[in-house]
């Protein structure tokens, strides 16, 4: 087991540099001086240069080969931009090969580069800093990020918690009308933006019906002292009743709606997970020993049929984590995805860029832990 | 003597009529209800997409009609606008169905792009092997711990809104899946006999890609085609909700109901439910057909079809 778990930590390493690398180059992306596009039109030239000086933009992307300097262009541009491998004075860094003229070889500190700075950054915890507010990233993290694990836990339980039961009772009961009807739900439920069912529900019951609040966490008037600022944990240690209730009620759409994806797929992968296992020998032999169905479906079935469903959980998280931007712009969830939405419409791409990245780490992070724990489940695994 | 016991070419007891792989996975896709309402679907939005193009021609930029801004569902109004009117007058219903041959062209490039690109990247990686088999996986690997619609808000969060751009990012992401399943097929038909069989008669790599692997590998990746078309529409649409895909007044689904939604407390509810049926009745479509023809091109499942 701890050697299993040992090569599993060590497979992750090389995802998690991959991982860096792609969102590193996500400014990259950005069509023509990435310094220039993350401000207004007619920003003074010293917030670019300041820009280009917090991001490295001025250094090559991964290892420095050298300092290109081309005489001839616009005396004017003085602007020092980082290529792939080198440093570009005066000169476009896709100049191609004739920028290779004025090439001046300098491998004393090949290292130099945007990248190591982005990843000693990152090691240090350091995510850089909003461009709009000039918060650093982390502390608004800190702030944000509770509010989507809050409701992704409570998707994940309304998931779980209807969609597993609906798979079992759907193969257990095969082709009769409940498992049409499950499987018919299910499928809408894969099918449906899940943006779209949220505005339909926030109509339904919230404009029309008044049971529920539209969007955010909290009503205005409630007071909470917040600890973990997962409101419905703080308000149960702090004995607040009116908050929990308050904070509950606004918790139930938005969970619903984000839990419906994983929701259906649970149903529909539980129910092929149990179908195969009904139909195995041993579950022939349970049936022929004379014991109950109950029985043979809890103890004999599904605790080999869940084996798949509990990847299939954990597969789940990253779906979670990308519906939590459109669930929590429509509900006015004040987590990580509104805040993603929110840093594209200012062009905030310090933001847009780490959020993707903490978002993909904890996808990682969880698929570790959910391979971990098959290997304690099935011991088939551990010694393959 | 020994004549008696041969069978003669016209004996037709012993003779069984063949069926080719092909015309018995249509068939069994024919017989299947699920599959048979998924074509059904998709056949309507195709037609739909057809004649909006075709004989209902639509210019967004001068349709609006401010006096009948966000008008109900009526039969009675001149003209009748059965989808209501949205927030600038227009009429919903047009507007849908305009939004067909937006849907299907995202659908259907991305998923071609993605699905012809991932599959050689697969074909290669499975076909030759070794340390490039390892880097391309790898790299596939490391796309796939984005969550896909993140990783195509960050593309398009990068290059800047739009249709095209939003084709390009869910092109993108979609590559990996492509490439893990061709180069999986491709693992598993290289070790068949026909193919060392091939090999010792002297067939060359490309004869053996091209007439041996990729027909035989093709199955799997037509189903997973079929349902990748449901989520790129899926996504692009969720890309316009956000404001990163067609930009208004491009009648694309996913920006009608961002244009909606700032209309809800209001309870004009019209605007919203349209297109998001619009939206879910494509997928539904779509994810029907491709389980379907999973069921149907399953080679277990051979044969059944004619009972």
């Amino acid at each position: 087991m701890i050697r299993y778990t040992i090569r599993r930590l060590l497979a992750v390493l090389p995802t998690l540099l991959g991982v860096t690398i792609i969102v590193f180059l996500f400014i990259h992306l950005i069509p023509g001086d990435p310094a220039t596009a993350m401000l207004r039109e007619n920003a003074p030239a010293e917030l670019a240069d300041r820009i280009r000086e917090q991001l490295g933009l001025n250094k090559p992307w991964f290892v420095n080969l050298g300092e290109v300097n081309c005489p001839q262009q616009d005396p004017q541009a003085k602007t020092t931009t980082g290529g792939v491998f080198m440093t570009y004075h005066n000169c476009d860094k896709f100049g191609g090969f004739a920028a290779l003229r004025y090439w001046q070889p300098r491998l004393d500190r090949p290292f130099d580069s945007q990248y190591l700075l982005y990843a000693s950054r990152l090691l240090r915890g350091d995510l850089g800093q909003s461009l709009v507010t000039k918060n650093p990233l982390m502390d608004d993290l800190k702030l944000k990020f509770p509010a989507t694990l809050e409701l992704s836990l409570m998707a994940m339980l309304v998931a779980v918690g209807i969609g597993v039961p609906a798979g079992i009772i759907s193969a257990v009961k095969q082709n009769t009308p409940i498992d049409t009807a499950s499987m018919f739900i299910s499928l809408a439920g894969v099918s449906m933006p899940i943006y779209w069912l949220g505005m339909m529900a926030m109509m339904v019951f919230a404009v029309w019906l008044h049971w529920l609040p539209a969007g955010t966490r909290l009503g205005n008037d409630i007071e909470i002292h917040r600890i973990t600022n997962l409101y419905i944990l703080d308000s149960l240690l702090t004995g607040n009743g009116k908050a929990l209730g308050d904070s509950f009620k606004h918790i139930i759409l938005p969970a619903l709606v984000l839990g419906t994806v994983p929701m259906s797929i649970l149903a529909r992968m539980t129910r092929a997970a149990t179908l195969e296992t009904l139909n195995q020998d041993y579950i022939r032999t349970a049936k022929a020993k004379g014991l109950a169905q109950r029985v043979v479906i809890l103890r004999h079935a599904l605790s080999n049929a869940l084996l798949p469903v509990v990847t299939v959980i954990g597969l789940q998280v990253g779906g979670l984590m990308g519906g939590a931007v459109l669930t929590e712009t429509i509900f006015s969830w004040p987590g990580i995805g509104r805040w993603v939405f929110e840093s594209i419409q200012f062009r905030d791409y310090p933001v847009i860029q780490n959020v993707i990245l903490v978002i993909a780490l904890i996808f990682v992070i969880v698929n570790l832990i959910v391979d971990l724990s098959y290997a304690v489940i099935d011991p088939r695994i551990r010694y393959a | 003597m020994a004549n008696t016991m041969a069978v003669r070419p016209d004996d037709k007891v012993l003779q069984r009529k063949r069926i080719s792989p092909w015309n018995d996975a249509l068939y069994r896709l024919i017989r299947s209800t699920n599959a048979r309402v998924g074509i059904g679907i998709v056949i309507f939005l195709v037609l739909t997409a057809v004649v909006a193009i075709v004989f209902w021609p639509y210019n967004p930029r001068i349709d609006s009609d401010l006096p009948n801004r966000l008008k109900p569902p009526s039969w009675a109004n001149q003209p009748a606008t059965i989808f209501g009117t949205d927030d600038q007058g227009r009429d919903v219903f047009r507007r849908v169905v305009h939004g067909a041959p937006i849907s299907l062209q995202v659908g259907l490039v991305s998923v071609s792009f993605a699905l012809v690109i991932g599959s050689v990247l697969g074909l290669i990686a499975g076909f030759v092997g070794g340390r490039t088999d390892n880097i391309l996986m790898r790299l596939m690997d490391i796309m796939l711990a984005f969550p896909s619609i993140l990783l195509a808000i960050g593309i398009v969060a990068a290059r800047g809104p739009g249709l095209n751009n939003t084709i390009l990012a869910i092109s993108i992401v979609n590559i990996p899946v492509y490439a893990r399943i061709a180069r999986s097929t491709t693992l598993s038909i290289k070790e068949q006999d026909y193919i060392t069989a091939a090999t010792c008669i002297g067939a060359s790599n490309s004869r053996l890609i091209f007439r041996h692997v990729l027909p035989n590998s093709l199955s799997p990746i037509i189903v997973q085609g079929t349902l990748s078309i449901a989520t790129a529409i899926l996504e692009a649409a969720g890309l316009g909700f956000l404001g990163l895909g067609a930009q208004p007044p491009t009648p694309e689904w996913g920006a009608m109901l961002a244009d909606g939604y700032k209309y809800l407390t209001i309870g004009a509810w019209w605007v919203l439910l349209f297109p998001g049926v619009a939206i879910m009745l494509t997928v539904l479509g779509f994810n029907l057909l491709g389980d379907g023809l999973r069921d149907a091109l399953d080679p277990r499942m051979r044969g059944t079809g004619r009972m």
